[in-house]
């Protein structure tokens, strides 16, 4: 027991001492956080909009009005003619071109239906939709409007007016849609699993490079003690993270916690041992430092991309979907956001705290076993 | 029992034959060295003594425990050393002896005794990092690191490998005292003037062990006419020699070439040899072997 203490020790030790380490573990966190959840936003903004106004008409000049004042479009031109539209859109000025044609109003009158034409520039998917549906719903709107506008015209003619849907939407857990809501608690669970996954992928492999594991494996130090000694300390590393990371999104963004705490940390102290003994696993096998960095990597990379925190997983393949459930980061961004956004209790959660705990339970013996005192 | 106990010991790696079936006993309280170039498998047969490594064939017992079997209990009555400095650079000296007392259940004051003579020439430095440490600095604290849990075996891998002349003269002194202690002390070196410092040597190349016996013993037995020959011009002389069929070997060995003549040549035919070959300022004289020479004559 003595001995566990004193190997977690000099690992603590070891930590404070290291001058790139620390600040590593504290302030690049944070920087991440903040950067990431301002970049990682999936709101479109700023789609760029030429408009061909061919019509001239008063219609035609209140829609391009309407259009110029929702903040999510920029108009950057309103050329004569198509071709000109088209050269916007080549050379990447113009996201969408909107074309009135010269007909518009008169078949607006005549009670026939006007035709307008979007074209979107698709090479950036999610801009070309959500901008394109952005601007359809603007001239949905716009549309009600003439139409009642014009009510004497043609609503009155009808003695049953065709019954319609209205959609009312409300969004539950993020009234507001706040991006930064969703994103921060995902982005802290990311980070947690990644810096404590590569510190200490890097650690028994670098005791192995500079030389000290020989010296350790002639002491009569048992197995589960050596990996036991290392795991603690990082334990405590991705604790302290996660606090700082819940602070930092309290006060810098003020991200709704409704949920238990507790349970958060709990689920994190199951996950951190998990991705420990997944990190201790490639130290192990890994002969230098640089090994181990890039086969990190690729767990990381795969893990990141495939865990729900950018692109939700039930929009993925189903095999995809498969390979998320040994994905410490997709069980660790789900809690996150059921938790703080949610309020989701343990019971909610149990789902990943069990996969979680089945592969901290594999990963780990999987370390013991493949580190080997002796060749 | 010999404190270490070496049967047909073989070990290879892929194709190369780094121990091959080594033999050899070490007795309680022995200084005993194994002398070596670099690659004649001395680091491989230090871990497979230290249960590092498993042999492929043949057994060892370091005082009377199986070196694979009971390799637990080794570990707790052996010191090591290896080769490459293996302490925690980034902690201080009094941190790593601290550390590794810890690790083997002991305390520094429990065994002060040891590793005092030693521990006082770093004790001004113990707030520092080993990192920082001089070549001859790290290599007492590694021994001081190796002692605290006060081994009965020592295995000195190269310890005086790139360490200056008098922190080389000062570390064979120290074993000397530790050997008074009772320890036995299993020392490996390229170094054949650091033979003559150990009690007995086994000359080891290519994973083979040539021969084993006390210094003294190794250089009195060489058998052959051995002479130290210097002339003005050195590197013709050197070539002249090894052209004729009296000279068995010639080394060059510092100002002086050792040359190694057949029985039936006596110093007045060398000597008339030189002159026949117009060299000035000869200098000509028999001289006992070293190590080294019969190291060379043996390979």
């Amino acid at each position: 027991m003595n001995r566990l203490l004193y190997i977690v020790q000099k690992e603590f030790i070891q930590i404070l001492r290291n001058r790139t380490l620390l600040p590593l573990m504290t302030v690049v966190p944070i920087v991440q956080m903040i950067v990431l959840s301002f970049a990682a936003d999936n709101e479109v903004k700023n789609v760029n909009i030429a408009i061909v106004n061919q019509n001239h008409s008063m219609y035609a000049r209140q829609l391009i009005e309407k259009i110029n004042a929702a903040d999510r479009f920029r108009l950057v031109d309103l050329p004569p003619s198509a071709k000109q539209a088209d050269a916007l859109m080549q050379d990447g000025s113009a996201d969408i071109i909107l074309t009135i044609p010269s007909a518009f109003e008169t078949d607006f009158y005549r009670n026939k239906s006007a035709k307008i034409q979007l074209l979107v520039n698709a090479i950036n998917g999610q801009q070309a939709t959500v901008g394109a549906s952005y601007l359809a719903a603007i001239i949905q709107s716009f549309n009600n409007e003439i139409r009642a506008e014009a009510a004497p015209q043609f609503v009155v003619q009808r003695v049953n007016p065709v019954p319609r849907i209205n959609i009312e939407s409300s969004y539950w857990y993020n009234e507001e849609l706040d991006y930064k809501h969703f994103m921060i608690p995902g982005i802290m669970g990311e980070l947690v699993t990644i810096l404590v996954m590569l510190l200490t992928a890097m650690n028994i492999v670098r005791e192995r490079e500079v030389g000290t594991i020989e010296q350790i494996n002639v002491t009569p130090i048992k197995k589960w003690q050596f990996i036991l000694g290392k795991m603690i300390p990082f334990l405590f590393i991705g604790l302290m993270l996660l606090t700082v990371g819940l602070t930092a999104g309290k006060l810098l963004f003020d991200v709704p916690m409704r949920g238990n705490l507790a349970v958060v940390f709990a689920y994190c102290v199951v996950d951190i041992s998990a991705v420990l003994g997944l990190g201790l696993f490639i130290s192990n096998l890994s002969d230098t430092q640089q090994q181990a960095m890039f086969t990190t990597f690729f767990f990381v990379i795969i893990f990141i991309l495939m865990s729900g925190l950018f692109t939700p997983i039930e929009s993925m393949p189903q095999w995809a979907q498969y390979l998320t459930i040994p994905n410490p980061i997709a069980h660790f961004v789900n809690v996150m956001r059921s938790v703080l956004l949610k309020g989701s209790g343990f019971a909610d959660v149990a789902y990943n705290f069990q996969a979680t705990a089945i592969m901290a339970v594999v990963f780990n013996v999987m370390a013991v076993w493949s580190y080997r005192k002796v060749n | 029992m010999a404190s270490i106990q070496v049967d047909q010991i073989s070990k290879s790696f892929g194709n190369v034959q780094a121990v091959n079936a080594v033999s050899f006993a070490v007795e309680k309280g022995e200084l005993f060295g194994l002398i070596g170039p670099d690659g004649a498998g001395k680091t491989t047969l230090f871990k497979m003594l230290t249960s590092l490594l498993i042999p492929d064939s043949g057994e060892a017992w370091v005082e009377g425990y199986h070196t694979v079997k009971d390799f637990k209990k080794i570990r707790r009555i052996i010191g090591y050393m290896p080769g490459k400095f293996s302490l925690y650079q980034d902690l201080t000296v009094a941190e790593n002896l601290d550390f590794f007392a810890t690790i083997f259940g002991t305390t520094i004051q429990e065994n002060y005794h040891l590793i005092e003579d030693i521990y006082v020439q770093i004790e001004p430095f113990r707030k520092r990092r080993a990192g920082k440490l001089s070549g001859g600095m790290k290599q007492k604290l590694a021994l001081c690191c190796a002692l605290i849990h006060e081994p009965k075996v020592l295995f000195l891998d190269e310890p005086t490998t790139g360490v200056d002349a008098v922190s080389r003269a000062e570390f064979w002194e120290m074993l000397g005292r530790l050997k008074e202690k009772g320890i036995t002390i299993l020392v490996s070196t390229p170094y054949m003037d650091e033979a003559t410092l150990c009690e007995r040597i086994a000359l080891i190349q290519g994973g083979n062990i040539l021969q084993i016996d006390t210094p003294d013993h190794i250089t009195s037995n060489y058998g052959k006419p051995l002479y130290a020959v210097r002339s003005d011009e050195f590197y013709r002389l050197l070539n002249e020699l090894r052209d004729q069929a009296f000279a068995l070997r010639v080394e060059p060995f510092g100002e002086y070439l050792h040359l190694t003549t057949n029985d039936a040549v006596s110093e007045q035919d060398v000597r008339d040899f030189l002159q026949a070959n117009a060299h000035q300022n000869i200098e000509l004289k028999p001289v006992p072997a070293s190590v080294e020479d019969v190291f060379l004559d043996l390979m």
